[in-house]
């Protein structure tokens, strides 16, 4: 059994960055190479799958449902089943659409910026936290591809590709840059999700009984055989693909907030936009991994990886990410004044007293009052509270981007062109249906794929670390 | 090609310290074709076996290089060669806007080529590979052992004294490797 002293001197150098002295190991004690392997990897290889999984995998399965009904109805109708009009062209799909990618930040932000910033207690959540990442991308990407209605006409001003009217996507448009940076985030997540899980994915193949598992398995791990010198390699492509990660995740969302900023709405016409977006993505996306990661330790007995400790310095992160989000509400509000501009302070002072000063004030409630109580040490330890919060963070963040949307769009330059925006049944619908599609996927991956990094969580045991020369 | 022969000698450590200790002392005995296997990585055996450093960084900075001109130039063609459209009266070849797109391909080039080329360089994927045939290997490779292989195209290999020098190195077991 290793003592809390031998953890500490087991990572030296990567401490808790608030508690020097004691802090509690990343690690519960007490496990050996073999055990990790075993606890983490059983989940997926147990031949029982709990009942807990079928029942909520089929909840999620159903709510997913309603985004092919909703989808499908689209397509038939076109986006005339929607709330928008004129001056509201965008509703729903962009709100959420930002929302969703805003999500997935969190997950890069773990397994790439506290990489290389060497936090190590990253190590047992950057795994799902990388999943949450794929698959939020997936759903944000469902309402650029829908929002037409008609996705199949639509693709020749999205991608370039040779077509028959010889017409090119118009490079000059925050819209065409953000297909790349979406496109590109997608694939680099993967790539590097994939790359982390290829020791892990071998592990399961050496260790599964059953022969479509070994197969399975065996197809994914591409023949990984753990020597040395393609650890070197690997390690190498791992820190190349994480000090990559690192621009690419902050240039997306800012390429996200030009699509508004670039244009001359006020509200959207700010240059505060690209910080304030990346912060507050990182900040739902920190809300989004406490979501998930509560339950999951809850129902897979994964305590001991899943600390209070990790738990703890998210609470943090989202914090301080909320914080300046905090600051970027303020600074639209300064600006709406000092910039002496009446169509700019209309718009703020519309934000507060107009007629959604409702979600206005709520979204102020959910993403400034309440994390100020995460400045609590009793606040951060409480789980059950800390997973209120997360929740409320993410209703928040929905809100700051119905916000951002809908007010600034629903008061025109001129009052004859004033109106309003009610969403419909079948925006719900599609939201609502991505949620579904969201879990439903975690499910999966929950089932198929090891949730924390094996390999990864080895390297932090004290037995792991070579003392000779 | 028949697989005939063998494929090296095999030992098994309990610990990283004693693989990373086996792996020096076998290098100091002039042993070259050799290869260790851990289920993590262990900086230290790249010294101990002597790995020499790897070019993947050159060839990720290539793949870059190659993406981020691959979309400039996607860029270029399209907007000012192929079709030029005046839009909002800005130049055809209006650079600022451009460095979104530009960057983001550079990115994407930079990424598959590591991961494409650090699969590729390992020879990956690989269906078959002879340390498998070893069960103790199949079973703790992968999991909680860390072994050491020795490989015939070694020209210092000679089974009997190579197998001696494993056993002599504490290792919980030895076995010769078929091919």
């Amino acid at each position: 059994m290793a003592s809390l002293l031998e953890q500490q001197n087991a990572d030296p150098g990567v401490d808790d960055i608030t508690q020097p002295g004691v802090s509690p190991p990343v690690i519960a004690p007490g496990y050996d190479f073999g055990q990790v392997t075993d606890k983490i990897g059983n989940v997926v290889l147990t031949k029982r799958t709990p009942w807990s999984w079928v029942i909520g995998f089929l909840i999620a399965f159903g709510i997913m449902n309603i985004l092919m009904l909703a989808v499908g109805y689209l397509f038939i109708k076109g986006t005339g089943i929607w709330g928008i009009n004129i001056p509201v062209g965008w509703g729903f799909a962009i709100i959420n659409f930002v929302w969703w990618i805003g999500i997935g930040h969190a997950g890069t932000l773990i397994s790439a910026i506290l990489l290389l910033f060497k936090q190590s207690w990253r190590t047992s959540i950057n795994r799902f936290a990388e999943a949450m990442t794929l698959f939020a991308v997936m759903c944000a990407g469902m309402f650029p591809l829908i929002h037409t209605g008609r996705p199949w006409l639509a693709a020749y001003w999205l991608l370039p590709y040779p077509n028959t009217m010889s017409l090119w996507p118009q490079f000059r448009s925050p819209l065409i840059w953000d297909v790349f940076a979406v496109s590109t985030y997608l694939t680099v997540s993967l790539l590097f999700w994939y790359t982390g899980l290829i020791p892990d994915v071998a592990s399961l193949r050496d260790k599964a009984k059953n022969g479509f598992a070994k197969f399975f398995y065996g197809i994914l791990s591409m023949g990984w055989r753990g020597s040395a010198r393609h650890w070197h390699r690997y390690e190498y492509a791992y820190i190349l693909l994480a000090g990559l990660s690192t621009p690419l995740v902050l240039s997306v969302h800012t390429v996200v907030s030009w699509d508004f900023a670039v244009s001359v709405i006020p509200g959207w016409h700010t240059t505060i936009f690209p910080p304030y977006f990346v912060a507050g993505a990182i900040y739902s996306g920190f809300a989004m991994v406490l979501t998930l990661a509560i339950p999951i330790r809850e129902a897979y007995n994964m305590k001991d990886f899943i600390t209070d400790r990790h738990l703890n310095n998210m609470a943090k992160v989202m914090l301080a990410t909320g914080l300046i989000v905090g600051y970027g509400y303020m600074t639209e509000a300064f600006f709406g004044w000092f910039s002496a501009n009446k169509y700019e302070s209309f718009m703020i002072l519309n934000r507060m007293t107009g007629p959604y000063a409702p979600t206005y004030w709520a979204l102020i409630f959910c993403n400034i009052i309440t994390p100020q109580f995460l400045w609590f040490k009793k606040v951060r330890s409480n789980v059950p509270i800390l997973f209120i919060i997360s929740l409320i963070v993410n209703v928040g963040m929905w809100l700051e981007r119905f916000v951002i949307v809908i007010t600034s769009l629903h008061r025109d330059f001129l009052p004859s062109s004033w109106g309003l925006y009610h969403p419909t049944v079948w925006d719900w619908a599609t939201y609502v249906g991505t949620l579904g599609l969201f879990t439903t996927l975690l499910f999966l991956f929950i089932r198929v794929l090891p949730m924390i990094s094996i390999f990864e969580v080895r390297a932090l045991l004290p037995q792991s670390k070579v003392t000779v020369e | 090609m028949k697989p005939t022969g063998i494929y090296g000698v095999m030992a098994e450590f309990n610990t990283p310290d004693e693989l990373v200790t086996a792996a020096h002392k076998a290098y100091a005995e002039g042993y070259r074709k050799m290869d260790a296997y851990s289920p993590f990585p262990i900086e230290a055996l790249d010294e101990a076996i002597g790995i020499p450093k790897t070019i993947l960084p050159w060839l990720v900075f290539f793949g870059g290089l190659f993406g981020g001109m691959a979309g400039y130039g996607l860029e270029y063609w399209t907007q000012v060669i192929h079709f030029p459209l005046i839009i909002g009266g800005k130049p055809l070849h209006s650079w600022p806007n451009f460095i979104p797109v530009w960057f983001e391909t550079t990115v994407l080039g930079a990424s598959l080529t590591a991961v494409i080329g650090m699969l590729g360089l390992n020879g990956l994927p690989l269906p078959y590979h002879p340390v498998f045939n070893i069960d103790r290997f199949l079973d703790h490779a992968q999991k909680d052992k860390f072994f050491l292989v020795i490989e015939s195209k070694d020209p210092k290999f000679k089974l009997d004294s190579s197998k001696q020098f494993l056993s002599n190195l504490q290792a919980q077991g030895v076995w010769e490797v078929p091919n």
